[in-house]
């Protein structure tokens, strides 16, 4: 077997398998457990990488499932098979998706006890990494929300398996609301568009899809199942208790789930759609993005909890992404009369933006774990003084902030000074409105600093040695968010530039790729 | 539960669960399939909770967890097995061996798919099981 033809699918299957074969290791033995998982994650990540290498040099790549060859995408001219269609921004999540994913199962092998449900939760991890993957590489609809539910029973789960506290139940039983009303919207949408067509392969939709009241209504309801699985502002409420309750290294794979809901977004507006309905949906999607941005700070701004105030730091980073997409949005159907150049712009930053958001907020959510691990608390109140037992937690938390609110030369600089730059040009109130809630954040975080690592020593209530997975999986964050903000010419050269180019004018490639010329 | 429930539960297990089999061994040929089979089989357990209590049927909880695992690994394998072309591809189909036949509407023809079916029944029967034996252990009082 040609291993390189079966990368897309092996990406998706591999943790799949691993998930399902987890528990019985477990029964077997734990450190055989604990080896499958890892076997499992570095498989997976060399498989996202060298997919990310083929689809950058060579172009789109598609894989159809159960045909005699993975090229034969439409026997007797009908797209009839379930298909994954890779193209530059599928790449891009999947590199996003590798890094979060690896960072968290390192994290979680050592940060999570035995006795509480370790296996339990690697098992709902590897999971919703299956999930998560799918939902970017594959170029189905239904296929699509079928990963989406995936993602969401795993994601619930994993919020809520510590049922013997009060709080994560909660939050898992919120977030399931908001998700599977979101899933009925979607399959609604998925329903209204079958009817009409008769299929739901995505190119092939997007071959056949018109402007009519019914496609209108579609769009709608996808928009508004992802934008809340994403978290937006009027529909945010889930996410600060998710973020705030889960384990981290659950937390950090959360925020890329919310992500993967971005990229249905972009890949619905973009690619589906065409553009179509820009720029009105651009408008709704660049107004939702600003109001995230200012409220989901504002509210940080009155959390004591740590795990919450970072939690609403991550729902305002999705605010950025929903911006510079936005504009993007806005000006697409502008750009085809030639007025390019700003929208681009806007689109890269908020595609680069989600690679940085993944790495600090990620950062910022596992020192909290370092915390949590050598206190029992979470409260700000409560704590201080960690400065002196955890010197190189508090310089890790120090650094994932700073990159967090923008401050040069780290990676959020990089990405949020693209949006600020582009949506300047559509109205400079909306830059204003960013630029202000980045200084509300950086003010958020100096307090939060100096709340937890600052002051006297102060006695511990559990132990302050990090073990070395957490530690490799804080360091590999940290050096995506020192790194990226050095040479972030080279990451948008080489890997966002491609990506956003995929959406902006890559919808031609990609129908030409699943239905041939 | 009363003496007649059990007589009659007894007589009705084997039925039902010759019945589930049948609906999930012909899900290649007549409607139903690996699901719905998988749901007839998982109504055995009810009907035992039913009969002879939650707490009899605590033990066998881990074994059908185990199960429910094997399912959900034996579909992957199952697609695993056509990789050699593509994933999901039907390798076995028209091979002559095991459900390998090439005549259409028979038994022992489709490949993968009567298999696959099994993986999906076992999931199910024993997924569904372990939720309403959960359900029926902590859900407070059962009337006995």
């Amino acid at each position: 077997m040609n291993l390189a033809t079966h990368v897309p699918i092996l990406a998706i299957a591999v943790p799949l398998l691993g998930a399902f074969a987890l528990p019985l290791l477990a029964k077997v033995h734990r450190s055989l457990r604990d080896l499958w998982v890892l076997l499992v994650g570095a498989f997976t990540v060399a498989m996202l990488v060298l997919l990310a290498v083929q689809v950058f040099t060579g172009g789109i790549l598609v894989y159809t499932l159960g045909a005699g060859t993975p090229g034969d995408t439409v026997p007797e001219g009908f797209p009839i098979r379930i298909m994954l269609v890779v193209d530059g921004m599928g790449a891009f999540m999947g590199l996003i998706a590798a890094l979060v994913g690896i960072a968290g199962l390192a994290y979680a092998l050592q940060y999570l006890e035995e006795e509480k449900g370790k296996t339990l939760a690697l098992t709902l991890m590897l999971l919703l990494w299956a999930g998560m993957l799918g939902l970017k590489l594959t170029g189905d609809l239904f296929n699509f929300f079928v990963f989406f539910e995936i993602t969401s029973v795993a994601a619930c789960g994993l919020i809520g398996y510590r049922v013997w506290e009060s709080r994560p139940p909660e939050a898992a039983f919120k977030t399931m609301v908001m998700y599977t009303l979101g899933g009925l919207l979607i399959l609604l949408a998925v329903g209204i568009l079958y009817g009409e067509y008769g299929a739901l392969n995505l190119a092939y939709l997007s071959a056949q899809i018109g402007q009519g009241p019914l496609d209108q209504i579609a769009l709608g309801l996808l928009l508004g199942g992802l934008l809340m699985k994403a978290g937006s502002v009027p529909m945010h409420m889930w996410a600060p208790d998710a973020y705030g309750e889960a384990d981290p290294s659950t937390a950090i794979v959360l925020v890329a789930n919310t992500q993967a809901a971005l990229y249905g977004l972009f890949r619905i507006v973009f690619t589906l759609y065409g553009g179509a309905g820009s720029p009105a949906v651009g408008g709704l999607v660049t107004a939702l993005g600003a109001l995230t941005v200012i409220v989901a700070v504002l509210m940080a701004v009155l959390q004591t909890d740590l795990g919450r105030l970072i939690a609403y730091g991550a729902v305002s980073q999705i605010g950025y992404m929903l911006l510079g997409a936005g504009v993007g949005m806005a000006t697409l159907g502008a750009a085809a009369g030639g007025e390019a150049g700003f929208g681009l712009v806007a689109l890269q930053g908020g595609v680069f933006h989600m690679m940085n958001d993944a790495a600090c907020i990620g950062l910022l959510f596992l020192c909290v774990g370092a915390v949590v691990r050598a206190t029992g608390a979470r409260d700000l109140r409560a704590l201080g003084g960690l400065g002196h037992s955890l010197p190189g937690v508090s310089g890790l938390f120090l650094l994932g902030s700073l990159a967090l609110a923008g401050i040069p030369p780290l990676n959020g600089f990089a990405s949020k000074l693209m949006i600020y730059q582009a949506a300047f040009r559509l109205s400079p109130i909306l830059t204003a409105l960013a630029v202000l809630a980045s200084i509300l954040l950086l003010a958020v975080f100096v307090r939060a600093f100096q709340g937890v690592f600052l002051g006297p020593r102060r006695p511990l209530g559990g132990t302050a040695a990090v073990p070395t997975g957490m530690w490799l999986a804080m360091g590999l964050l940290a050096v995506v968010v020192v790194a990226f903000g050095l040479v972030p010419d080279l990451m948008v050269r080489h890997v966002v530039a491609p990506a956003a180019e995929a959406l902006w004018t890559g919808r031609e490639a990609y129908l030409v790729a699943v239905l041939g010329g | 539960m009363s003496v007649v429930v059990r007589t009659v539960t007894r007589l009705l297990v084997p039925l039902a669960l010759i019945f589930g089999a049948y609906v999930i061994m012909h899900g290649h040929l007549t409607p139903g399939g690996g699901f719905q089979g998988g749901a007839v089989l998982a109504s055995v357990v009810a009907l035992l909770i039913v009969a002879f209590g939650a707490e009899r049927l605590r033990r066998r909880q881990t074994s059908l967890t185990s199960v429910e695992d094997l399912g959900a690994l034996m579909f992957v394998v199952l697609a695993f097995v056509g990789i050699g072309s593509t994933f999901f591809y039907n390798a076995l189909a028209g091979a002559r061996g095991l459900f390998g036949g090439t005549e259409a509407g028979s038994l022992w023809a489709g490949g993968t798919v009567p298999l696959m079916n099994w993986a999906v029944g076992l999931k199910v029967m024993a997924g569904l099981g372990s939720i309403v034996l959960l359900m029926a252990l902590f859900g407070g009082d059962d009337d006995r």
